[in-house]
């Protein structure tokens, strides 16, 4: 663990002295930009739809993120030749990937961390400030959120209603907040299964231009498609629905991770127990795209 | 005295696309010992094998037949490792690290303690000379002295058996000699030193034994002086000699 640990700080490290961390800059100032601008607006429509495009942008970029850099990390060992003097110490390949995986993963967390952070304190601040003067109390606009919580939820028939007991202000306050959290714990758990994806096909085709291409492809294509892939099915031929039906239940489902939409239109929280089991499904994901990468690294030969 | 480095009939193919077999054959059934206490030198032309039979002894190639032992242990152990220093052929590292980040790095994956390693840090940068320039980033550094962090690095652990692959490459007469200088008080303070190397003057000064190959073969082993008597000829003409080398003008 402790070898583990030290080849990820050594990951986390090249990022900030690459400078490559002022994406993060640059991804903040745009998100505070285009929230700021809701307020000369002042229609909720368009507050919401701004949210939208920050958090897709965020979605985005983070996927950018873990890709490019995920698929960088061995073969830039290779090329640069630092993996020689590197494992010819006591250092397991199979440590090499953990270390190379946990510090990818971590520094992914940070640039999350530092989005959501952002974008919920620049959209509670301003976003809300709709039907209010600007500069409202925090509590003002939570009271305004939760209203909004329980009008959509009585239109949205047979959506479930927990915390009755509780008072509007209260829960509205809590399932905000507990959307921003839940919304970035599993945005950050489906980077882990990318991240472990990515580092699979950075072991399996060498040329890094080839596996990211690939990979961007790949996860996009889930993304998008992976929900509709067992409908596809249905309309194919024999051989073909088969084929695509195990498709779609061999695919990691990293769609189920982006619960977007609950911090858009302030829906309630997801239970616990869903959000422990998406977790669980990302683990047994993350597990098995590791264990096929060091499969495959375990008895490569590393010479140029 | 005991044997710390052993190969057994060793043999590594590289997948090759230009001969018709599809493989190169790098090494062909290497029986190499390097006892314990000893400066033992590997010398052979380009393209001998002399790299790969380091590379195998390290872990990253697989050897296709045969068996290679450090102390004891079988290569393809990460613990056999453990008590080795290793200076590749050609030292790249870290360059946006500096060279006490990357010792600190090192010596944290040996589990080496904090105030040790710092003692330890500062020990070696002084020796590599290196004082001066320890908290540049290596991105800066000439060759030369990308060359002397990788001895540095080598001998983070303070290590039994320092495999070193052409560790004078690339240095100026001076470094050159500083080198040998520091591979001669390793071996004064009892460590084994198995090193390669194309310069068949300083294999002389600094070897207690050599084994010459080529293509992948040993064609000899032995302390230079029982070499050099039982071929009666210099070392060079010896290499030159089991290397296949005709001089012209001789029928
Ligand atoms: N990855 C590889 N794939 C195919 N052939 C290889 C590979 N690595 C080395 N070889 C071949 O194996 C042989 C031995 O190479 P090696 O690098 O061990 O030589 P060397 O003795 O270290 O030479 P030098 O003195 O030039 O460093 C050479 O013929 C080389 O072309
Ligand atoms: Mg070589």
């Amino acid at each position: 663990m402790n070898n583990v640990l030290a080849i990820s700080g050594i990951v986390i490290k090249e990022l900030y002295r690459r400078k490559d961390f002022y994406v993060l800059f640059v991804l903040t100032a745009l998100i505070t930009l285009l929230l700021g601008s809701v307020s000369f607006f002042n229609d909720a429509k368009i507050a919401r739809y701004l949210k939208e495009v920050c958090l897709l942008l965020i979605w985005i970029s983070s996927l950018v993120i873990a890709i490019s850099t995920t698929a960088r990390q061995i073969p830039a060992e290779r090329e640069n030749r630092t993996i020689f003097p590197l494992l010819a110490k006591p250092v397991t390949r199979g440590q090499f990937i953990m270390g190379k995986f946990l510090g990818c993963w971590l520094a992914c967390g940070v640039a999350l961390v530092v989005f959501y952070l952002f974008f919920g304190v620049v959209s509670e601040s301003r976003g809300r400030g709709d039907s209010s003067a600007a500069g409202l109390s925090a509590t003002a606009a939570a009271t305004d959120a939760s209203s909004k919580t329980d009008e959509h939820d009585h239109a949205a028939a047979g959506s479930e209603h927990h915390n009755e007991h509780e008072t509007p202000e209260t829960t509205g306050q809590r399932s905000v907040v507990l959307n921003y959290v839940q919304a970035l714990w599993l945005h950050w758990m489906m980077l882990g299964v990318v991240t472990a994806m990515v580092l699979l096909g950075s072991v399996v085709l060498s040329a890094p231009s080839v596996s990211i291409t690939i990979s961007f492809i790949g996860i996009i294509g889930i993304l998008l498609l992976g929900e509709h892939l067992n409908k596809v099915a249905l309309r194919q031929p024999q051989p073909l629905q088969a084929i695509i039906y195990t498709g779609y239940f061999l695919i990691p489902h990293l769609e189920w991770f982006d619960i977007r939409d609950r911090v858009i239109y302030d829906q309630p929280a997801i239970a616990f127990g869903d959000c422990g089991l998406a977790t669980l499904y990302a683990i047994v994901y993350t597990g098995l795209f590791l264990f096929l990468t060091w499969f495959v690294f375990r008895r490569k030969t590393l010479t140029l | 005295m005991s044997v710390i480095l052993k190969t057994e009939k060793l043999r590594v193919e590289y997948a090759s696309r230009e001969s018709r077999s599809g493989t190169k054959v790098a090494l062909n059934g290497l029986d190499l010992e390097v006892r314990a206490g000893e400066v033992f030198g590997y010398l052979g032309p380009n393209g001998a094998g002399k790299t790969t039979t380091m590379n195998v002894l390290l872990g990253f190639v697989h050897a296709t037949g045969g068996e290679a032992r450090l102390f004891g242990v079988d290569v393809r152990e990460p613990i056999a490792r453990q008590r080795i220093g290793y200076l590749p052929e050609l030292t790249y590292y870290y360059k946006f690290l500096t060279a006490e980040e990357l010792l600190r790095f090192y010596a944290r994956i040996f589990g080496i303690p904090r105030g040790e390693a710092d003692r330890r840090i500062d020990s070696l940068l002084k020796l590599v000379e290196l004082e001066h320039a320890r908290s540049r980033p290596i991105k800066t550094y000439s060759k030369g002295m990308q060359q002397r962090v990788g001895l540095a690095q080598a001998l983070i652990n303070n290590p039994d058996l320092l495999i070193l692959d052409e560790p004078t490459s690339g240095l100026d007469p001076l470094g050159r000699m500083k080198v040998r200088e520091i591979i001669q008080r390793l071996k004064s303070e009892g460590k084994t030193v198995f090193f390669s190397s194309h310069e068949l003057g300083e294999a002389e000064s600094v070897c207690d034994r050599v084994a010459i190959i080529c293509q992948g073969e040993l064609k000899a082993v032995g302390k230079v002086s029982d070499l050099v008597a039982q071929y009666q000829c210099d070392l060079e003409k010896l290499f030159l000699k089991l290397i296949g080398y005709q001089p012209q003008g001789v029928s």
